[in-house]
This record gives C-alpha cells, sequence and structure tokens, in this order.
C-alpha cells in the first residue's frame, strides 16, 4: 500500500505466558475506515490499544503518518480515542471534557474555542456545552466522546466498541451518523466491534480476528461472499450458513446418496479432491424455483420474523435453515422444493478449514 | 483478496524502535516509589519487631541496649512468664487466665450473633415485611451511637436479667453491637442471591427456614467466613464492654494484659510485658495472615456499603 | 425493588418476623431506649444511683466547668482533626502509590494494614514502649550523639496527644488505604487512558479527575474515621491512662470514669450525650446527602 495512514510490521503482544497478537501485520490506508471484528478474546481491543499506545507491545513496530510511533506517548501519536463506555470526565461540563487536553497541553484560548465550536457544530452538541455528563443521554455522552477526539484534530480516530452500551435502536441511529461522520472528516478510523451489522454497515474494509491472528482483511462483500476459512464464513452472516459435510472429487461435492455439481462454483484450484465443508447460506435458498441444484425439504418448524421467515429442514438428516419472504405462507409439515445455485456456496477443505 | 502475510511484503526490515520500549528497573520512578513504600513498610513493622526482640531479651540486657537493638542472648523466659506467671492484682497465674477467658467469652458471641444477624438479615432481604426497613435503618444508625451513651442502661438491663458480671450478659452485649454491622453483611450478600432462585425454591413449597437451611447457606459459605472474621478479632480486640460487665476473674485477655503492664506495683518487667502484649495478639494476627482477603473484603464491605 | 412473596395474611410471614425479634428489640430497647434514658437521666441530679428528678442544665454546667472536661475536648479536637488529616492524606497516597500495578503489592497491603488486626490495647502498649524515653527513640538518638535530643511525647503535657495519634495512625491508616484502593479500582479503566491518550500527566489526572470522581469515598471515609474518632478510649487507657496528669484525657474516658470510678452518673450522662451530639452533627448531614443520593440515583 502507498503511504498507508497507519502500518503494523510483525506485532506480538504477550501477557506473562499468553501470546495476544502473534506477528500481526496491517497496513490502513488515508481516510480508510477499517473495521476489527471478533469474538470477545480474539486481541481486537488489545491490538488498538498498542496501535494507541495504551499498551506497551512486545515486539514490532508501529507507523502512523510515516512516523515511528512504537515509543511514543499516546498523546504524541496523533490519535484520538472515543471508548465503550464514553470515559468522559464526569465532573466537568461538557466544555471541559473537550478542553481539558487541550488547555493541557497549552493551547491558546482563541485557537481552543475554534475547534471546540467546529466540533459542537459537527456533533450538533451546541446546546449541550454547559452540562455535565451524567445529564446527557447515551447517545449525547458518546457525541461528547466523540467531540473530545475531534477537538485534538488528529488524522487517526481510534473507536472501541463506541455503541456497544447504547440499545439496539440508538445503536442504528448512531451508526448512521458515524458513517455521515466519516464521509465528512475522511479521517482514518479504526473501529472494533462484535457486532456484524456495524462492520458491514461502516467498513471500507473489515479484519477478522481470532486467537491474535486477522483471518481475512476484505471488503465486507468479498468477506461475506468469499470467505477465506470456515470460521469466517460461520462468523459472518445471521442466521449462519449451513455445513455439510463430504467429499469434493470430480467436480462433484458428494455427502452419502446426495451429489452437489460443482461445474459452477470458482474453484481456487480445479484439481482438488479432498473431504471437505460445503458451506451455504441461508438467504440463497431458492424455494420452489428452478436452481442447479434442488431437492426436496419437510418443513419442520418455522421461525416468523416479520421481514423474512426462517425455515428449519434436514436434508439428508443434517438440519438445515433456510430464509424465505416474510410474506410466504408456510407451516411446519408443508413440503417444500428448495434449492441454490452452487456458485453462491463456498467450499472448506477439511482438516485446514481453507476455502478450496 | 489479501492475505495478511502478502501486506508485510515490502517491510522486509525494520528500522527505527521496535517492541517494547526500552525501561531502566532503577528509572527514578521507581527508585522514588519502591523507596518509599519500603521506608513506610518498615515503620508499619517497627512495632511487631520491636514486641519480638523485646520479648525475647532478659531485663539486664534491655536496661542497657535501646528497643530495637536485637537480643544478644535469645530467652523464652518472659514468654513463659507472661504466660502462667504474670500477677494482676492478687493473682499470679498470668495471661493464661485472660485467654481461657477471652476463648470462653468469643466462642458463644461469634456463634450466637452471627446466628442471629444471617437469619435477619435473610429475613430483610428475603421475606421484606411491613416496618422491616424502619428498624433496620434504626439498627445502622445505632451503629454510629457512641457506646458510651448505652452502657449504662445496660448495665441496669442486664442487672435486672441477673447476667451483670455474668458471661451470658457479656455474650447479649457483643451480639447487640455486632449486630448492625452482620446484619448489613448478611442483609447485602442475600439480596445478591439471584431472585429467581429463592422464588423457584418458594413454588417448591420451600418455607422460611426450609429455603435458609437448604438454600442461603450453603450457598453463603464465604460472606460467614468474612462474618466469622470480623467477628473473631472485634471480640477478641475489644476493651470497653469487657472491663464494663464482667468481673475481675472473667476478664478477657485485653483487660488483664492492661492491668498487667499498667500495674504501679513492683518492678516492670519490659520483656514480659512485650511477650504479654505480642500473646494477646497473636489470635487477631493469625486470623488476619490466614484469611488475608477475606479480612479485607470483611472490612470493606462493612465500610464502604453503609 | 421487587416484592418478593407479599403475605396476604398476616401469619403467612411469621417465621420472617419471629426472626427479626432480636433486631426488633436492639434497635427499640438499646439503640432508641438506652439512649433516650441516658439523655434523659443527663438533666437529672443522678450520682451514685440513677435519679429521675430533673435538674435542668446543671449536669451540663458543671461539665463544662470542669477543666478536665476542657482538656478532654481539646484533646478530641486536636486528635480529631489531624487523625482525619493525616489518615486521608497517607491513606489515599498509599492506596495511589499500590494502585501503580507495583510488584510486591499483597505484601505491601498485607504489611500497611496488619496493625488493623491488633486491639488499641496493643496498640498503646507497643508504642507506649517505643515512645518511652530511657529505651525507645529518644535513647538511640542520644546513642547516635545527639545528646540533648529530646522526644518523650508520653512524658510532657503539651505534645502527649501527638504521641497518641502516632499510634492511632499507625493502627488506622491502613482501613483507609484499603477504603481508597477499593475506591480507586473502582474507577473505569477507560478514564485513565482517556486521560493518556488526551496527553494529561498523572498528578493532573489525581487531582482534577480522579480525586474529584472518589467524593462518595472520601465523605464516608471521613464519616468512618469521624465516628472512629469519638469512641477513642481503649488506645488511651492503654498507652497513657489519660496522664501525665490529665493531660491525654479524652471524653469517653471521662464517662467511664465518672460512671464507674467516681460514682458520679450525672456527669457521665451528660458527657455522653455531648458525645452523641457531635456525632450526629457529623451524620446527619452525611445521611441527608447519602439517602438523597440514593433516591435520585433510585
Amino acid at each position: 500500500m502507498e503511504n498507508p495512514s497507519v502500518s503494523i510490521k510483525h506485532l506480538d503482544l504477550e501477557f506473562g505466558s499468553v501470546k495476544v497478537l502473534k506477528d500481526l501485520n496491517l497496513d490502513i490506508g488515508q481516510g480508510e475506515f477499517l473495521v476489527l471484528l471478533g469474538a470477545s478474546g480474539c486481541g481486537k481491543s488489545t491490538l488498538l490499544n498498542c496501535i494507541a499506545g495504551l499498551l506497551d507491545v512486545s515486539d514490532g513496530q508501529i507507523f502512523i503518518n510515516d512516523k515511528n510511533v512504537t515509543w511514543e506517548q499516546p498523546s504524541e501519536r496523533g490519535i484520538g480515542m472515543v471508548f465503550q463506555s464514553y470515559a468522559l470526565y464526569p465532573q466537568m461540563t461538557v466544555r471541559g471534557n473537550l478542553t481539558f487536553g487541550l488547555k493541557n497541553a497549552k493551547m491558546p484560548k482563541d485557537e481552543i474555542e475554534t475547534r471546540v465550536k467546529r466540533a459542537a457544530e459537527i456533533l450538533q452538541i451546541e446546546p449541550l456545552l454547559q452540562r455535565k455528563p451524567a445529564a446527557l443521554s447515551g447517545g449525547q455522552r458518546q457525541r461528547v466522546a466523540i467531540g473530545r477526539a475531534l477537538v485534538r484534530d488528529v488524522d487517526v480516530f481510534l473507536f472501541d466498541e463506541p455503541l456497544s452500551n447504547l440499545d439496539a435502536k440508538l445503536r442504528a441511529d448512531l451508526r448512521v451518523e458515524l458513517k455521515v461522520l466519516h464521509e465528512r472528516l475522511k479521517n482514518t478510523m479504526i473501529y472494533v466491534t462484535h457486532d456484524q451489522i456495524e462492520a458491514m454497515t461502516l467498513a471500507d474494509r473489515i479484519a477478522i480476528m481470532k486467537d491474535g491472528l486477522i483471518q481475512q482483511l476484505d471488503s465486507p462483500q468479498e468477506i461475506y461472499n468469499r470467505p477465506v476459512n470456515k470460521y469466517v464464513a460461520d462468523f459472518i452472516g445471521s442466521p449462519a450458513m449451513n455445513f455439510f459435510e463430504g467429499e469434493v472429487a470430480d467436480g462433484k461435492f458428494i455427502n452419502g446418496d446426495m451429489s452437489i455439481d460443482l461445474s459452477r462454483y470458482d474453484f481456487l484450484d480445479e484439481s482438488v479432491k479432498s473431504s471437505a465443508w460445503f458451506g451455504i447460506r441461508p438467504e440463497h435458498i431458492l424455494v420452489n424455483e428452478d436452481a442447479p441444484f434442488s431437492t426436496n425439504a419437510h418443513v419442520d418448524i418455522v421461525e416468523p420474523m416479520g421481514s423474512d421467515t426462517l425455515v428449519w429442514t434436514k436434508i439428508n438428516g443434517i438440519p438445515f435453515r433456510f430464509r424465505m419472504d416474510g410474506q410466504a405462507s408456510v407451516a411446519t409439515g408443508d413440503d417444500l422444493k428448495i434449492g441454490f445455485d452452487p456458485k453462491r456456496a463456498s467450499l472448506f477443505d477439511k482438516t485446514t478449514e481453507l476455502r478450496l | 483478496m489479501a492475505d495478511t502475510s502478502a501486506t508485510n511484503s515490502e517491510t522486509t526490515t525494520m528500522v527505527g524502535p521496535r517492541g517494547r520500549k526500552p525501561k531502566r528497573a532503577l528509572s527514578p520512578r521507581n527508585i522514588m516509589l519502591y523507596g518509599t513504600l519500603i521506608v513506610i513498610a518498615m515503620y508499619y513493622l517497627l512495632p511487631l519487631y520491636v514486641m519480638v526482640v523485646t520479648s525475647l531479651k532478659g531485663m539486664p540486657e534491655i536496661r542497657l541496649g535501646n528497643v530495637f537493638s536485637p537480643p544478644v542472648e535469645i530467652t523464652f523466659e518472659p514468654w513463659v512468664k507472661a504466660w502462667s506467671e504474670a500477677c494482676t492484682g492478687l493473682n499470679c497465674d498470668g495471661l493464661s487466665r485472660g485467654f481461657w477467658n477471652s476463648v470462653r467469652i468469643m466462642v458463644p458471641s461469634v456463634a450466637i450473633s452471627i446466628l442471629i444477624a444471617s437469619v435477619n438479615g435473610y429475613a430483610l432481604a428475603n421475606w421484606r415485611f411491613k416496618g422491616a426497613n424502619i428498624f433496620f435503618t434504626i439498627l445502622i444508625f445505632g451503629a454510629f451511637i457512641p457506646y458510651q451513651v448505652m452502657i449504662y442502661p445496660i448495665v441496669i438491663i442486664l442487672r435486672e436479667m441477673g447476667l451483670y458480671t455474668k458471661l451470658g450478659g457479656l455474650v447479649i452485649v457483643h451480639t447487640v453491637f455486632g449486630m448492625p454491622i452482620l446484619t448489613l453483611l448478611f442483609r447485602n450478600y442475600f439480596s445478591s442471591v439471584p431472585e429467581e432462585l429463592f422464588k423457584a425454591a418458594r413454588v417448591d413449597g420451600a418455607g422460611f427456614w426450609g429455603i435458609y437451611f437448604r438454600i442461603m447457606l450453603p450457598m453463603s459459605l464465604p460472606i460467614f467466613v468474612v462474618a466469622i472474621i470480623l467477628q473473631v478479632t472485634g471480640i477478641w480486640n475489644d476493651f470497653l464492654f469487657g472491663v464494663i460487665y464482667t468481673k475481675p476473674e472473667n476478664y478477657p485477655m485485653t483487660v488483664q494484659l492492661n492491668n498487667i503492664v499498667n500495674s504501679v506495683q513492683g518492678v516492670k518487667e519490659y520483656n514480659v510485658n512485650m511477650a504479654a502484649t505480642l500473646l494477646t495478639g497473636l489470635v487477631p494476627l493469625f486470623v488476619y495472615f490466614v484469611s488475608g482477603k477475606l479480612f479485607v473484603r470483611g472490612i470493606a464491605a462493612g465500610a464502604v456499603k453503609g | 425493588m421487587a416484592q418478593t412473596g407479599r403475605p396476604t395474611q398476616l401469619f403467612r410471614n411469621m417465621s420472617a418476623k419471629i426472626a427479626a425479634i432480636p433486631m426488633v428489640l436492639t434497635a427499640l430497647v438499646v439503640f432508641v431506649g438506652a439512649t433516650l434514658w441516658t439523655v434523659y437521666h443527663s438533666f437529672t441530679k443522678s450520682k451514685l444511683l440513677p435519679n429521675s428528678k430533673l435538674v435542668g442544665l446543671d449536669q451540663y454546667e458543671r461539665l463544662w466547668s470542669q477543666n478536665r472536661w476542657l482538656i478532654s475536648i481539646e484533646n478530641l479536637a486536636i486528635y480529631g482533626i489531624c487523625s482525619m488529616i493525616f489518615s486521608l492524606v497517607i491513606g489515599f497516597l498509599l492506596a495511589a502509590m499500590l494502585d501503580q500495578k507495583i510488584r510486591f503489592e499483597n505484601t505491601f497491603r498485607s504489611i500497611f494494614l496488619y496493625p488493623f488486626a491488633l486491639s488499641f490495647i496493643v496498640t498503646g502498649l507497643v508504642w507506649q514502649w517505643i515512645l518511652n524515653p530511657e529505651f525507645g527513640i529518644q535513647k538511640i538518638i542520644r546513642s547516635l550523639g545527639f545528646e540533648e535530643f529530646v522526644f518523650d511525647p508520653l512524658y510532657n503535657p503539651d505534645i502527649v496527644i501527638y504521641g497518641v495519634l502516632i499510634a492511632g495512625l499507625w493502627q488506622g491508616t491502613g482501613l483507609i488505604m484499603c477504603l481508597m484502593l477499593a475506591g480507586l479500582r473502582g474507577i473505569d479503566e477507560d478514564i485513565w487512558k482517556a486521560a493518556r491518550v488526551d496527553g494529561i500527566p498523572m498528578w493532573k489526572t489525581y487531582v482534577f479527575i480522579i480525586i474529584p470522581m472518589m467524593r462518595a469515598v472520601f465523605i464516608t471515609t471521613l464519616v468512618i474515621i469521624a465516628s472512629g474518632i469519638v469512641k477513642v478510649y481503649d488506645l488511651v487507657v492503654a498507652q497513657t491512662s489519660g496522664g501525665p496528669g490529665i493531660a491525654s484525657e479524652v471524653p469517653a474516658k471521662y464517662v467511664y470514669d465518672y460512671m464507674f470510678k467516681n460514682q458520679n452518673l450525672g456527669q457521665g450522662f451528660a458527657a455522653s450525650t455531648m458525645m452523641l451530639l457531635s456525632v450526629l452533627v457529623i451524620v446527619i448531614p452525611w445521611a441527608y446527602l447519602e439517602f438523597k443520593g440514593e433516591r435520585s440515583r433510585g
């Protein structure tokens, strides 16, 4: 990548004998919105704290705007950070929260004033400047927390699960606001979350992490359509992907007496022949339509969810779910013809679990 | 498709700062921090050290040296003397009498106060009834009333009950004055037990005592240990109630210790005094060092949540 | 607050009510009854035996004309103010030092807290010995060549109360440290991180952010210290017996001596009522604040 905004090279982090991050490399472009996504304990927040300088790394380097900041203090790295718990200073007003760091850096008064004004205007918190955090709603607090990063006038914003403490509706609203904010400011943003919707909607690229390693670093589309391994395939998408165990041979996937023709599947390596997982997303199932592969299904359970309906069945004795339109009339005990296009499926090696 | 290892292909050599920021173990900050802590720790340990060395010296050596000088000739005689020969008034059977008195006072006081307070805390937490909170509030505020305000009326009450200067009377006093903190401790603990558990037991037909003995007791062992630590040290260290509500032959160890050391008759035997002091402190010290974090939890629970 | 099993019949909650009888008796008979009894009898001419003949404020007039009582009050004031300031400051500094992710934190904490496990009697006697001018600190300094060095707080009426203070702080500061440490640990880690990102130096973070956040902990701790100070008795009895002369007398000792030694109950009642009054002055505003806070939070 040419002239990355943030560059992480061979990063290791150990707590005692526990390796939390392992030889991690990551380049983040200027103005990119990068989401670090993973289950809890995968090292995503740890990585963010390393970038911020809140944790000392064990080995490797961190560059921000081509400057080696590996040994720099957090305040000297040119970053702003927003925390899950907001971490506002409770005894200070909103204005106090925004200006405390700047005053401490002995910035001229009028410069502070300009910056506070700009941040308050962008975040629409002007009426709140004299209030204390206790008198703000969750969404307002989060805006002030963003404002505290904004006034620092830095190139890189770090977000540590900033929406996790909010209720679902507010979270959806603020998600959009964040996207608008990014489009307006065009800063580099690194955003940690365990929520795949947030990741999919906000990210230019997503880095999916597990056990201190980046599993896949790609655009949301690519990660959704072409997961590099079974973990990523399983992690992304809700409800989760259906999997069959079987053999790949002669352009076919074979599970018992079921055989799926793979001539439409994009193999990484055509010649492969191995035990494999076959995965297909519930939303890629076609019901009562012609499809390259189809079979009969007996409906076990129906879960109507309004916008769509989740149907449970069994294929070859293996539980299988698929999604239908919310208006579809389907009931337990119905027999349906279901099918899919193997082009939309994913195949993973049985042992390495890597994409085939 | 970006493979993770592909992103670093351009950076095979790493120049400039790398890895952990080098830190000197002997940075000025660390020297200040640990230096201060060690000096303060020494100040805190000093009295313990003085007690030990003085109690192991003979009187001639004490007269020559100072309180901090280590013993040249170690003797355990002061300990023996403190335990079995030291005099209070006419009795010369040493601190052992006070020790056993304290044990006799402590065991029933700890047991009864904890039993009553735990049941009471359970009733307050899980079986709220009308008026309970009024009495509980009085109880908590009562913990702030100086004992001196209440000691004389209690003398009258105990005298009427025929328990004044008797062991039973002192047990009642310890139960009464231990009640605020213990009730608070148990009430808070039982309140934190998921209410669903309690409701489920009620649906299953368990009553007040059934739930207490079969559900609450088995799952609240830690809080009982905390309460025992609190009461053992509190009652063992009591002086005021011991001196008021017992007669000399029943004096607890603290009262007897004070009488031995501060008696004006005879030659001062500092080594015996320090051995006696150390002996009196051994029980709470033992409880403290064995219980560790539970002790901290006890005082914190008692103090902060008030 | 969910109501569990609110009874429809009175007797269904009988067991709970029976279990609460000791609490009700303690609250009504001892805490309310005994207190009111003492307050009432402080207005009587009780002497050797309690007497219910009211004499107005006679006992209080006599009390406040007693030199010994005035010295007791003065001592309590000096001891109280110093012990509040020093134990808060030292306790907080110790807690802040232990909170620096140091090695051997548990060891240091155990050392600072162990005196709290010891009784005031033991504390008083040890410090009586260490401060003994013939064998203790004074002798050591003199043997180092400072022949004229004088440090005999327990034998000098002017400073004896500070000698008691040294012992009292040694015994009690560990507790304050523990409470402060619990308060510090209760502060959101993210606040520290935010301050570091903002580039706030550590001492400024403590002074402007952390300490204001710990206001409630400070107030509660202060109330605990204050209500403990009023009760100071054993320590003085063991360390100085109120001496030299009456230079280290304290109110609690005054009460005990008049009630059980001098057979002048009325004086004891009046003095103890004064003690109660001073506690109320501390506790009521605090309880009001706590209660108000509780309601606005709840």
